[in-house]
């Protein structure tokens, strides 16, 4: 397991409201004829913090993928902040516009400062002024502690700072839910720490979040619910405490022993 | 402690390259002696440059700039002894002002002039984005109908309905986006200005012209010539080609399938076939195929023709540079909310564009180069000129001077292309490596 010293969790403030965020029942896609994400369902509430698991191939990225349209469903629905994400480009328009992703490769635009990165979509998209969006970037860059690169290219930056930085580029669009897929993969170990307490601060202030991830660590400190995935079918969830500790199914059961066995 | 254990107690100084790795002397080993196989090669090139140098420099220095034929030229050098004789300077003063103009009327020299300092200033803030005022991107964009203008000459009635093409399709695009949708509106908004400018404006501008009588003198095709036809063929067909390819390399990769496929038709077709096999459909087979008595100037249908030759090419660049961003600038422009167009605009385009650069450099020069070939159609270029000079009487028997100096005016102009992009190239790039 993780040996990363976390920032601590006040636990108090994480709480879950009533309110569904996301809907997903009877969900199925295939890439093809590979059956890739079978019947899933999964409710999400407002203020969840849910971290996604699994071997690779399990369709967990897929999964996350679907929340905001990056891959089609072929059946069942989809629900977003009560818009139904269906062949309609405006609904998709709209559920991106509410829903933040980071990437595993950060996808920043190379071609952009840090700062253009961060305004570029509340002005051409939610018709932000200027100005505002400026103070509004330069909010989110001191939040995620690197106000000093504003004016700087992503290539100048190193890997963890990137993805901060693509982190506060997605908070710039003032989501209600933010989808992390795989955010601490493509990282040195040294960096793995300093987007971790970035999300975990993110978590606090009572976001919405989707994390696929290997990081237990990072579950167990502030994590609501864990769901193990594997071929395609959510597996097992439950609460953190008792998914490590009492895990159900063998397969999740030799899933945790092989990541946290050595 | 086992014999492996090491702990350093103390850091080292960083300490100065030892003397024969910098300054002269080490760029000189490094560069030209490092080795004595490399150095025997400078050596011998060495020899060869001067050896070259010493035939070609006594050649071109030779004062016959005011001789006015062959024969006198070869008095002069005969006077001053040249074993390997001279150039004869004689004929670019006497012919040089056709070389660039053509037969254009000597009273009229100045419009292409006025029009080719226009074209420096309308490219600056196009080429020069950080130097100069955005504001004068409204010269640049006026300018595209100025320039035929003053070229042709005419009624100043014609460019400006042509810009007011321009307002009808825009008018066309806002007034039935909310009714008919987005894709209906883009198809009006390219079609009402083709029905404005095939149907309307010619009839307009010849009922206006008599009410406000102001226009320059015409200047019929035929009479352009020289490094200016060139220059005008090429300039024009190099902006048009380029907007074109940037189109077509979008439709190529559209997930619309007719678009897709008439993209690849249109660039496969015009790849697959010569250059002068388009501009002898130009010269004679467009005469055939339109209705008797239409009169459709040659320069406009060779422009025509180039800038579709040019545009294939460039699409193809250009797919090369879409095809190199990773699938993630795609999928981090759409999780953001951006629309097709805003992120080929914004994310996808700025890059494509960036990394096609040396490509699309490579093709405009190419084309610049290929206008030349419009002297086998029988327009002036300088190498259709040169023809008609060396069969003055006075002339007859001069090559290398004639030829040499339009070499000279291209490579002028395709090194600065050249230059521009390099340039172009350090300013936009961020990686930093």
């Amino acid at each position: 397991m993780s040996t990363l010293e976390l920032e601590s969790v006040d636990t108090s403030k994480l709480e879950v409201l009533d309110e569904i965020a996301i809907e997903i029942s009877q969900m199925n896609k295939w890439f093809g004829t590979f059956h890739v994400l079978r019947d899933i369902n999964l409710t999400v509430n407002q203020g969840e913090r849910i971290v996604i698991c699994g071997p690779s191939g399990s369709g967990k990225s897929t999964l996350i993928r679907c929340i905001n349209r990056l891959e089609e469903h072929q059946a069942g629905s989809i629900i977003v902040d009560g818009t139904e994400l269906s062949s309609d480009l405006k609904n998709v328009d709209k559920v991106r516009s509410e829903v933040g992703m980071v990437f595993q490769h950060f996808n920043l635009f190379p071609h952009l400062t840090i700062l253009e990165n961060c305004t570029l979509a509340p002005i051409w998209v939610r018709k932000v002024p200027k100005k505002e969006a400026l103070e509004r970037a330069m909010h989110f860059l001191e939040k995620v502690k690197i106000p000093e690169q504003a004016n700087k290219y992503p290539g100048q930056l190193s890997g963890g700072q990137q993805q901060r930085v693509a982190i506060a580029r997605s908070l710039c669009m003032m989501p209600r839910i933010m989808l992390f897929d795989e955010p601490t993969s493509a990282l040195d170990p040294e960096m793995i720490k300093e987007v971790l307490d970035t999300m975990i601060e993110l978590a606090e202030e009572g976001m919405t979040m989707l994390v696929v991830t290997h990081e237990m660590g990072f579950a167990q400190a502030v994590a609501n619910r864990v769901i193990f995935m594997a071929d395609g079918q959510i597996v097992e969830q439950n609460e953190p405490k008792e998914f490590f500790n009492n895990p159900q199914s063998e397969r999740t059961q030799q899933f945790l022993s092989q990541i946290i066995g050595h | 402690m086992s014999d492996l254990s090491y702990v350093r107690t103390e850091l080292l100084p960083e300490q100065d390259p030892p003397l024969s790795e910098v300054g002269v002397i080490g760029w000189l080993r490094a560069n030209l002696f490092s080795g004595w196989f490399n150095s025997i090669l400078t050596f011998v090139s060495l020899v060869l440059i001067y050896l070259l140098l010493a035939a070609i420099l006594p050649w071109l220095w030779s004062p016959t700039w005011n001789a006015g034929s062959l024969a006198e030229c070869r008095e002069i050098i005969a006077e001053l002894g040249k074993e390997h004789g001279g150039a004869c300077y004689g004929v670019i003063r006497e012919r040089w002002p056709q070389l660039l103009f053509g037969f254009y009327p000597d009273a009229e020299r100045w419009r292409p002039i006025v029009t080719l300092i226009g074209l420096f200033v309308a490219l600056a803030p196009v080429l020069f984005t950080d130097l100069f005022p955005r504001k004068m991107l409204w010269f640049s964009g006026a300018f595209l109908f100025a320039a035929p203008w003053l070229m042709w000459g005419g009624s100043i009635w014609t460019p400006v309905l042509v810009a007011a093409g321009l307002v009808i399709g825009a008018g066309a695009y806002r007034l039935l986006v909310p009714r008919v949708g987005n894709l209906a509106a883009v198809i009006a908004a390219v079609v009402a200005p083709l029905l404005w400018w095939f149907l309307f404006v010619g009839p307009v501008s010849s009922v206006l012209a008599p009410v406000i009588p102001l226009g320059l003198e015409v200047v019929e095709s035929r009479l352009f010539g020289g490094f200016m036809l060139s220059v005008w063929i090429g300039v024009v067909s190099i902006a048009i080609s380029l907007v074109l390819g940037v189109l077509l390399a979008l439709g190529r990769q559209s997930d619309l399938l007719i678009v897709k496929y008439l993209s690849v038709g249109f660039i496969e077709f015009i790849r697959g076939v010569p250059l002068i096999t388009l501009l002898f459909v130009a010269s004679t087979l467009l005469n055939i195929f339109l209705p008797p008595g239409t009169n459709f100037d040659i320069i406009l249908r060779v422009m025509i023709m180039a800038t579709l030759f040019a545009s294939a090419y460039i699409a193809e660049v250009i797919r090369g540079g879409l095809a190199a961003l990773p699938r993630g600038q795609y999928e981090a422009a759409d999780a953001l909310g951006l629309d097709y167009w805003k992120a080929q605009r914004l994310i996808i385009l700025p890059q494509a564009l960036k990394i096609s650069i040396p490509g699309i450099v490579s093709t405009f020069i190419g084309l610049f180069k290929d206008t030349t070939l419009v002297s086998i159609i029988g327009l002036l270029d300088p190498i259709g000129l040169t023809g008609s000079i060396r069969a003055d009487a006075n002339w007859n028997g001069i090559v290398w001077e004639l030829y040499g100096f339009i070499a000279l005016l291209f490579f002028l102009s395709c090194f600065a292309m050249s230059r521009y992009s390099m340039w172009l190239e350090r300013k936009l790039r961020t990686d930093h490596k």
